[in-house]
């Protein structure tokens, strides 16, 4: 495949054939934010923090999609891409509760965003927590309807198709089949939506009850990886640890074959590693 | 797909009624069979049999459609509660549905207990206007009232597009359509050819009359340039634009003409299957184009061998189930194809990848009116039709020379002195009294920074009240945002918060600030049309009439 060549900020740029502007944005190091974009993801471009100014269209495109074409001439901190920015984080800020999205927050203080500014009364995505499981729990007051639980579980890895997008506008938002609880749905509790949430909207039962007796502690945590003792598919673990009990599993995205995902063993099955006796 | 499927079983008038949509089910117990896959296309047509049967969308009724059709539950789940029209909570089988729009609040609507509120049902020449729906074994479907003044051009001459209307063409009879020279542009047009064809159209300079003023030319002759097949020929006829009735009186009064129409489209890109998506809330459309098609089937005008020609074209009704955003192109196709009507980030366009992914020709109602005239009439495409509702004597459709002052319209439809004029609908502008010598024209429109759009032309006169209309304005894009993007979810519901707290006069000082920035982000930002437009009228209203300020 051959290379295409276009400018981004002035300065030129070779990226391969059916890269994005991303891509090559990140070839050039510029910064660009991202929250509903993941690498191990398809593009739904559905957030816009990631837009850029591209000469010739009349609106703004999101990078993490558009594919670059020889010649294109990309703005990515003109005022208009910077405006954009900010409201997208703007709007988010006063919707939704970002207190644990560690990348938004970030960005937020980087485009100099107040979303106080919306007054008091804005409304917000506010919903009482979901804890219906042992596993994993729900919380979408903290959901920005990145959609990348519903790709995860659907047709991008999981194939369980146990969530989807419900309603319509600002009541939009990631339900079961008529709002069921998990255990009535489909679910089979691979949790691959936990691991891309980029929020923490979806978390971890043990995380969520550590959290909520205020002993969560990052760093405190160390990490180690292994191989997943359950099938002979040898799936790599990641296991997050503190004081001596495992809290969270995780699976490395940059792994060929299990890209972060895992299924409920890997995942969730490791209670036996430390039931002590008394 | 190894569904776990909903527990509830249906009713077996519900069975009955998916089972028309879907085909007689296989004797292989609960397993989906074979055939049913990629069928999704038909979840849309099966819940609104069930709940045209029974009244609502029961978990029944969608675990069925969902076992029939092969689509995950929570999937079926989030599109029935995408659309308006559904209803997932038991209610009545009599259900009215009363327009509060922009056309119907200036009539003096009212919603009576038990009343739905409704967006702009097309009916505005007629306002205030509502639609009955009646659940039942034969269910029906009412607009009322069930009728409007008469056109107000009959009689008039130099008519291209409401010719036949104004004579008084029977809609339901293709002898009547043959009387008024109905199919001679067809003959035409298979004696040019196909790239004869879409020469004449791209001559004429027809631009599309859906809002985006694309020209028509150059979209047929991508789509029959491509390499990938099927092509597909779809009609946006999901006219939701508030103040817009054009295309309903078009397809009510005139349905062969689009029949017609798309034939000849369809044999000049090369489609062999059309579809013509027309909104809900326009079921005389429907049955009048269902009675066009099956007229046309049976005297060989659709087809294996259309015309004897040797070219073969089929088009099918589909019916949206109330989301104004499936008149955006991509949303359409997804609507079409099972699934929220959620627009596609474009590029790619439809042209290369559209309904099924494959190369699409959308053209609007209007735009396709006009190719039967360009083939037999002088070539030009000189006319528009604007839809005239409000403070005026004679509200209603006119076809007028592109370029018409619009004081020229207003006079004839006997406008009461207006206030203001909105221009192109919600997502349009609005104008002063000192703007009316606009020209009606794309070139003049454009230079003016306005839109001709959907051709809405709203008169507000003294009496009325503008805030009411732009809270209305908000109210309206906040309801039928997809929720897709981030801009248009949130912004157009900060934007609505902002206008409220000017008009109750509890401002902080910052919402014009704010306005303008809402403006910026969802107009260049947004994912589709909606969005991006969401607040033109306002802001047009707020820097134009100083409304709120």
């Amino acid at each position: 495949m051959s290379d295409v060549e276009l400018t981004i900020d002035g300065l030129s740029v070779r990226v391969p054939e059916g890269s994005t502007i991303l891509d090559a944005c990140r070839k050039l190091e510029i910064a660009t934010p991202t929250l509903c974009y993941a690498d191990t993801l398809k593009p739904v471009n559905v957030c816009r923090v990631c837009v850029v100014e591209v000469e010739g269209s009349r609106a703004l495109v999101p990078s993490c999609s558009r594919k670059v074409e020889p010649g294109m001439a990309v703005h990515t901190s003109s005022p208009r891409v910077r405006t954009s920015r900010r409201m997208v984080l703007e709007l988010l800020g006063s919707s939704v509760d970002l207190s644990r999205a560690d990348d938004a927050l970030r960005y937020l203080e980087e485009y100099g965003a107040r979303p106080g500014r919306f007054g008091a009364d804005a409304a917000t995505v506010a919903k009482p927590v979901k804890v219906d499981n042992e596993l994993y729990v729900r919380d979408y007051s903290r959901c920005i309807l990145c959609y990348k639980c519903v790709e995860a579980c659907g047709e991008e890895y999981q194939n369980t198709f146990a969530i989807a997008v419900a309603g319509r506008g600002f009541g939009a938002h990631i339900s079961t089949e008529l709002d069921v609880e998990l255990p009535e749905s489909a679910c089979v509790y691979c949790g691959n939506c936990v691991a891309v949430c980029p929020t923490g909207a979806l978390i971890g039962k043990a995380e969520f009850d550590l959290r909520e007796a205020g002993t969560w502690d990052e760093s405190r945590q160390e990490q180690a990886n292994t191989v997943c003792p359950y099938c002979g598919v040898g799936c790599n673990l990641t296991l997050h640890v503190q004081d001596g009990d495992i809290v969270k599993v995780t699976s490395p995205d940059d792994h060929d074959v299990t890209r972060g995902n895992l299924c409920v063993k890997g995942r969730f099955g490791y209670q036996f590693v430390q039931n002590r006796s008394e | 797909m190894d569904l776990r499927l909903l527990a509830a079983a249906p009713s077996d008038a519900e069975r009955e009624a998916i089972d028309a949509v879907a085909g007689a089910p296989e004797s292989n117990g609960y397993r989906v069979a074979r055939s049913d896959r990629d069928r999704r296309h038909l979840l849309l047509p099966a819940l609104r049999a069930a709940q045209r049967r029974v009244g609502w969308v029961s978990e029944g009724a969608l675990g069925y459609a969902c076992r029939r059709l092969d689509v995950p539950p929570a999937d079926a789940y989030g599109v029935a509660s995408f659309y308006a029209l559904l209803a997932l909570e038991e209610r009545p089988a009599d259900v009215l549905h009363v327009c509060t729009d922009l056309a119907c609040r200036l009539a003096g609507a009212e919603v009576p207990d038990g009343a739905h509120e409704s967006p702009c049902l097309g009916l505005c020449e007629r306002a205030p206007a509502s639609l009955r729906t009646i659940a039942g074994k034969e269910p029906r479907e009412l607009q009322l009232p069930e009728t409007g003044p008469p056109l107000p051009q009959a009689g008039v001459d130099g008519l291209r597009l409401l010719r036949r209307i104004a004579a008084g063409l029977d809609p339901e009879s293709l002898d009547s359509y043959r009387a008024h020279g109905g199919y001679a542009a067809l003959a035409r047009a298979l004696e040019l050819g196909r790239e004869g064809v879409i020469g004449e159209v791209d001559a004429s300079h027809l631009l599309g009359r859906g809002g985006a003023a694309f020209p028509t030319g150059v979209k047929w002759r991508a789509v029959a340039g491509q390499a990938a097949f099927p092509h597909y020929l779809v009609c946006n006829a999901d006219e939701s634009e508030p103040g817009t009735f054009k295309d309903r009186t078009l397809m009510e009064s005139d349905p062969f003409a689009l029949v017609e129409a798309m034939t000849i489209a369809a044999f000049a890109t090369g489609c062999e299957h059309g579809f013509v998506y027309v909104r809900a809330e326009y079921p005389l459309a429907h049955a009048r184009l269902e009675n066009a098609f099956a007229r046309a089937r049976a005297a060989g005008l659709l087809g294996d061998d259309v015309m004897g020609a040797g070219f073969a074209f089929d088009v099918e009704l589909r019916i949206g189930a109330g989301a104004y955003v499936c008149g955006e192109e991509t949303a359409l196709f997804q609507s079409i194809e099972g699934y929220r009507g959620e627009p596609r980030n474009k590029p790619p366009f439809p042209v290369e990848v559209g309904l099924f992914g494959k190369p699409t020709v959308v053209n609007n109602v209007e735009t396709l009116f006009n190719v039967p005239e360009i083939l037999t009439g002088d070539g030009s495409a000189g006319t528009r039709l604007f839809c005239v509702s409000g403070h005026v004597g004679r509200p209603g459709l006119y076809e007028l020379p592109l370029g018409t002052p619009l004081r020229e319209l207003l006079e004839l439809a006997e406008a009461r002195p207006p206030k203001a004029v909105l221009l192109g609908g919600a997502a349009g502008s609005f104008l002063r009294p000192d703007q009316l010598d606009l020209e009606l024209s794309f070139e003049a429109a454009r230079a003016a920074g306005v839109s001709l759009g959907s051709g809405v032309v709203l008169v507000f006169d003294e009496s009325a009240d503008l805030v009411d209309a732009v809270l209305r304005i908000a109210e309206f894009f906040r309801d039928e945002s997809c929720g897709q993007c981030v801009p248009c979810r949130v912004g157009t519901v900060r934007q609505e918060e902002a206008l409220k707290r000017l008009a109750a006069g509890r401002g902080n000082g910052d919402e014009l600030e704010v306005l303008a920035d809402l403006e910026q982000v969802m107009r260049d930002a947004s994912i589709c049309g909606l969005g991006q437009t969401a607040a033109s009228a306002v802001k047009s209203a707020i820097d134009n009439l100083g409304v709120l300020t």
